[in-house]
């Protein structure tokens, strides 16, 4: 039996690629839309005894981040995994299946008062956003997928299916497989769907901004509100070249108590109060090339003046984790002193870039443990099918 | 001829130091449980390094020969997961005590395995900070303790457990090297090894995140007839959007237990008491605070007692945190639960066990973090009766299977260690187990670290129920607190 036939036998939506679906350049032969987890599962079987390497698609607003895959004979789109399979308002917890748009998700749930606090950009796909562990300004509060997902489902490269976590929130029963996969790319399984730990909205939220001439006054006023008491669910940092640093901090609450907070946190940092999310509020950095940067909120500073900010544009949480966009057309040799300047106050990943940046530059800088993340990926994915390439180390 | 742990003997007193190794069969005595008495094994060896290095040269000691090794910090730790092994070496962390850096700009401190819980609050508590984790035993366990459990707490309702407070780890592999987990980019290995229970490696430096101290913490005390109307004001807290720092509850049996062991002087004749802690910023919390009173009213509370200050607030967490050592009181011996089910399942479950109790005769007390459905019934027995330990023990099963039927867990906080890795396979399929362990290999090929925890093996031979009799020795002794 041929691959195609094969796949076909397993999974009753697959049909050969078209030309523009390749991932990064790297064209697919295959794309499959695997409707259940059982399916799901035959699939990979199927693609396993044919020895085929497959990357996973969801809502394509990630596709193009890390070096294309060494190997892609397999599309697995996972849009017609698309239930809610649970939502129980009363335990704060819901079930989805990986290709149900966040922004659905969280519509669903928004109909009786809760939230997944995961505010990342629009368009992703429950699945995508565990994959590549992704997380807006909330995540000074409650932090990132690992943080939040509480069971996971997946499907191995083998085809089996397994099940880490449950749907409770407080479970130290077994491995926490579910943080492992959070931010692994689909390099270790296909997340088929995932239980996550859920939140009030809060009655009313509002914003208190202001832009500063001096990189010392936005450190200031960051440190501020990160060491007060005002509770802010997010803080947020951004600058471009040329531009002034602004300072944003997000307050949520009951609606009784919210003007005196954010009064107190506008007097703290000399700035103004909005109910509405400033212009590019949770958005990346504009850019050609995308940077993931960690580095630490004593070193702002350094992030708003070192010698990559004459290029850069740059957002920040005060969680430690930020942005960092180059404008189309910078040369590769300004990009890596861009990386080596970020590297050298904290942590620099390119995400995407033009395809002769990436070639040239280091991507992922140093990798610890990476001997160990080997063997882990090892007992995974053994033959090294899964989005082959597309992660740290070459993984 | 030698045997492999004298050489191991010689190889680590040549390396550590003649006083960092105990051989001496009365001393290993001291190390032979942690917290789950009822499991007793004496080590073959107890090493006590003091620093990475030295845990590094132990371990690939311990490879060398192919002797198997446990990590241990204070012993705290209740389903047996620092269980020694006889034919192994415990890796004792009680000399690597020192909390290295505490940055406030960053909200970090770094410590080493043995550094007590509350000793990371107490030393940044001045800079109006501390470490969010609190499980009842914050007084003497371990900071590498609680990563290796993710332990939890009362307040992990709202601040979530260890994984979520610690960013970063160095760890001395099952190999003997030492990495760094948490930094930089790449699979996140932290996420996994914290919980772990000590199956993946040993670590020896920890990152901590730091929370900030909240402007207002307030405490009340509600008193029901009954624990469906405890339950009722519970569900109406959650559905009002409240997230309470802490919700938990006690039923009548538990009450009565607590007021004979500490007079905490809970409202009489009160089938269920709650107990619901908010903090944060004022406003914020005086607002949810009237409401969560409010509820509890409405919910049929016949008294609300709000904590005016400080004493007021100990005096109300008193009779909770008394509760388990304090059920020695009205029984000879009990057995502590420590199972899961989903929030909402709370009242059929409590029928459920209230059945299993009716019928087998065996008498539970209910004690549990009702915000997030961790319960804790305590299975009260009488070891001088025949037969009664395995009815308990039975009972005791049998509520574990009621919260796997609800969707829920077999732990939520105590870990599965020895003392549940028989139980795994009632949450996890054949399959589940596989994937889980696929980490351990990719770890620990060799399975020399922590072996016969988490995972079900054949059970040991003289495997008896987990009877505690009376107080646990720390408590008794007034190092820790249970609850």
């Amino acid at each position: 039996m041929d691959a195609l036939d094969a796949l076909a036998g397993a999974c009753a939506d697959v049909r050969p690629a078209e030309p523009e679906e390749g991932v990064l350049g790297v064209a697919p032969r295959y794309v499959a839309a695997p409707a259940t987890v059982e399916e799901a599962s035959a699939l990979l079987r199927a693609a396993a005894g044919h020895g085929l390497a497959m990357v996973a698609r969801g809502g394509e607003t990630r596709l193009d981040w890390g070096p294309p895959p060494t190997r892609c004979d397999l599309l697995v789109d996972t849009r017609r995994l698309d239930r809610i399979v649970e939502h129980a308002a009363g335990d704060l917890v819901a079930t989805a299946e990986a290709g149900v748009p966040l922004d659905d998700l969280n519509a669903a749930l928004g109909a009786h008062g809760q939230r997944l606090a995961l505010d990342g950009p629009p368009g992703s796909t429950v699945g995508g956003t565990v994959a590549a562990g992704a997380a807006g300004p909330l995540r000074l509060r409650y932090g990132t997928p690992r943080d939040l997902v509480i069971g996971l489902t997946i499907v191995r490269a083998d085809g089996t299916v397994a099940r880490s976590g449950g749907k409770v929130v407080k479970n130290v029963a077994g491995y926490d497989l579910g943080r492992l996969f959070a931010g692994s790319f689909g390099t270790l399984g296909l997340i088929v769907s995932a239980t996550f730990r859920l939140h009030p909205l809060p009655p009313a939220r509002a914003f208190v901004s202001q832009t500063y001439g001096s990189a010392a006054e936005a450190y200031d006023a960051v440190h501020a509100v990160l060491h007060s008491q005002a509770d802010a669910a997010a803080i947020e940092c951004a600058t471009a070249p040329g531009a002034g640093h602004r300072v944003d901090v997000l307050l949520e609450g009951v609606a009784e108590a919210l003007p005196a907070r954010s009064d107190r946190v506008a007097s703290l940092i000399g700035g103004t109060v909005a109910e509405q999310a400033p212009d590019g509020w949770g958005a990346y950095p504009d850019g050609s090339a995308l940077i993931e940067t960690s580095v630490p909120p004593a070193s702002l500073k350094d992030l708003l003046t070192g010698p990559h900010a004459a290029t850069a544009a740059l957002t920040w949480s005060a969680s430690g984790h930020g942005w960092a966009a180059l404008p189309a057309g910078t040369p590769p040799e300004r990009v890596a002193e861009v990386l080596a300047a970020l590297r050298s106050i904290g942590g620099a990943v390119v995400r995407f870039a033009p395809e002769d940046v990436r070639a040239a530059v280091d991507v992922w800088g140093p990798v610890p443990a990476l001997a160990l993340m080997r063997r882990v990926k090892d007992q995974f994915d053994p033959e090294h099918r899964l989005s082959p390439g597309r992660f740290a180390g070459g993984i | 001829m030698s045997t492999s742990l004298d050489r191991l003997a010689a190889r680590c007193a040549a390396l550590l130091g003649p006083d960092a190794v105990i051989g001496d069969p009365v001393r290993l005595r001291t190390y032979e449980c942690d917290g789950l008495t009822t499991h007793r094994a004496a080590p073959g060896l107890v090493v006590l390094p003091e620093s990475a290095d030295q845990v590094a040269a132990v371990v690939r000691a311990c490879a060398a020969e192919g002797v198997p090794y446990v990590a241990r910090g204070s012993g705290t730790g209740l389903s047996g997961g620092a269980l020694p092994r006889t034919d192994g070496v415990l890796i004792v962390t009680s000399r690597m005590r020192r909390i290295l850096e505490i940055d406030i700009p960053n909200q970090r401190a770094v410590v080493e395995p043995g550094v007590i819980n509350l000793d990371v609050s107490k030393a940044v508590r001045p800079h109006g900070y501390y470490f969010a984790p609190d499980p009842s035993s914050q007084q003497i366990c371990s900071v590498g303790g609680n990563v290796a459990e993710n332990s939890g707490g009362a307040h992990c309702l709202k601040y979530g457990f260890t994984a979520h407070h610690v960013t970063a780890c160095e760890v001395v592999t099952p190999d003997g090297e030492i990495v760094k987990l948490g930094e930089g980019p790449g699979y996140d290995l932290l996420g996994v090894f914290v919980g772990a229970e000590g199956t993946l490696g040993i670590t020896t430096k920890i990152t901590v995140r730091l929370t900030r101290v909240p402007e207002t913490v307030r405490t009340l005390l509600a008193a029901f007839d009954s624990i469906e109307s405890g339950g009722t004001a519970v569900s109406a807290i959650i559905g009002a959007g409240v997230v309470p720092a802490a919700i938990e509850m006690m039923d009548a049996l538990a009450i009565e237990a607590a007021e004979a062991a500490v007079g905490c002087g809970y409202p009489a004749g009160a089938g269920a008491v709650l107990i619901v802690e908010l903090d944060g910023p004022d406003g914020e919390v005086a607002h949810q605070f009237d409401q969560v009173e409010r509820l509890c009213r409405d919910a049929g509370a016949f008294e609300v007692r709000v904590a005016a200050d400080d004493a007021e607030r100990a005096l109300i967490w008193t009779g909770r945190k008394s509760a388990f050592a304090a059920v020695g009181r009205i029984s000879p011996a009990y057995l502590v639960q420590d199972g899961v089910i989903p929030r909402t399942a709370l009242p059929g479950v409590l029928a459920r066990i209230d059945a299993l109790s009716a019928a087998s005769g065996v008498r539970v007390a209910n004690v549990f973090h009702a915000g997030d459905g961790n319960l804790h019934p305590l299975v009260l027995f009488d070891d001088a009766e025949e037969g009664a330990a395995e009815r308990a023990e039975e009972v005791s099963g049998a509520i574990l299977d009621l919260c796997v039927e609800h969707g829920g867990s077999i732990t939520g906080e105590h870990g599965v260690g020895v003392d549940k890795a028989r139980y795994m396979p009632r949450m996890f399929t054949a399959e589940d187990l596989d994937t889980m362990q696929m980490v351990r290999c990719g770890f620990d090929p060799t399975g020399l670290c922590n072996p016969g925890k988490v995972f079900p093996t054949p059970r040991l031979c003289g495997e008896v129920p987990g009877v505690r009799k009376g107080p646990h020795p720390l408590v008794a002794e007034g190092k820790a607190e249970l609850f």
